[in-house]
């Protein structure tokens, strides 16, 4: 049963990579790469429990956190133009709503 | 990342999996295959990416993917060195250098493309045939797992009391050099935000707000 979950995943993992490569927008890639982030934590879940190990549902978790932060510098990187945007206190967001 | 796949490298030829499994056509062997296929699929998307964002983009996917196999080969710190590293600070690195050069790569003519080729192919070669002398995976009798490995395995459970040998040997056997390497990686990450975060180049030529 496990074997069948974790190939549902790299199913759904094979659709990201070629959401990833075709995909027309930058979203759609960012958004590709967050989801195969999350792929990636629910495969190293399935994986622990196929190889006898549940242990691995710790790493698992530390995944899921380090790609948050990943998703976080990219949307950033995208919204400013580079990662110390935010120092200036110059926000094109806000300056567009005044 | 090379000092990282130096330290597992170091770490892995001395700390045996936990038992040697049968070697066959098991499910996990099937999910390991997959993973390699997904990971050929994305090197060779990156090559043909001229839109450097999308190539930054699917090295996150290459480090999540290689990381996911490692974890399937049972070596877990490597894996999330590679997680850390690769996913999550590199991607970073990538786009604060796209910031501060070109967004598309300028295509490159065939020609210049053969030598790296022959290269790459020659090393890939050499490499291959490497892998020929080494032991099965998981051998006892294998050198890594007979001398010190054997005794990191038999005296960690007595000695240190944590469940992961690996982490014994990282934390405890080998505590200042795990600490000597965290200190490298700390001084490579205080250079990167120097040259890259901080400083006062700002992608897209804009040096400052006018105050100079």
């Amino acid at each position: 049963m496990y074997w069948v979950a974790s190939f549902a995943i790299l199913v759904a993992m094979a659709l990201m990579l070629v959401r990833a490569v075709k995909g027309p927008t930058v979203y759609d890639r960012v958004l590709s790469v967050n989801s195969f982030g999350t792929k990636t934590v629910l495969l190293l879940g399935v994986l622990g429990f196929l190889m006898g190990r549940p242990a691995f549902l710790d790493i698992a978790l530390l995944y899921a956190l380090i790609n948050f932060i990943a998703t976080i510098a990219i949307l950033k990187f995208f919204r400013y133009g580079d990662l110390s945007g935010m120092m200036h206190g110059d926000d094109p967001a806000r300056r567009e709503a005044e | 990342m090379m000092l990282a796949a130096a330290a597992s490298a170091e770490v892995g030829s001395e700390v045996t999996p936990s038992t040697p499994e049968v070697v066959g056509f098991t499910g996990a062997f099937a999910v390991e295959l997959c993973l390699l296929a997904l990971l050929a699929a994305t090197a060779v998307a990156m090559i043909r990416m001229r839109r450097l964002f999308g190539v930054a983009m699917l090295s996150g996917i290459y480090s999540l993917l290689s990381a996911a196999f490692f974890v399937a080969l049972d070596a877990v710190d490597v894996a999330f060195t590679e997680a850390a590293v690769g996913a999550g600070m590199s991607t970073v690195l990538l786009l604060s250098g796209i910031a501060l050069t070109a967004k598309v790569e300028m295509p490159v003519s065939r020609t210049r493309t053969i030598a790296p080729l022959i290269i790459v192919g020659v090393t890939a070669a050499a490499l291959v045939y490497a892998t020929i002398d080494m032991p099965g995976f998981g051998d006892a009798n294998a050198p890594a797992n007979a001398y010190v490995g054997r005794a990191y395995i038999e005296q960690t459970p007595s000695d240190i009391e944590v469940p992961n040998v690996v982490t014994a040997v990282l934390a405890s056997y080998r505590g200042f050099d795990t600490f000597g390497e965290t200190v490298v990686v700390f001084t490579a990450g205080l250079a990167c935000l120097l040259l890259l975060g901080a400083g006062a180049i700002r992608g897209g030529g804009r040096n400052d707000d006018g105050e100079h």
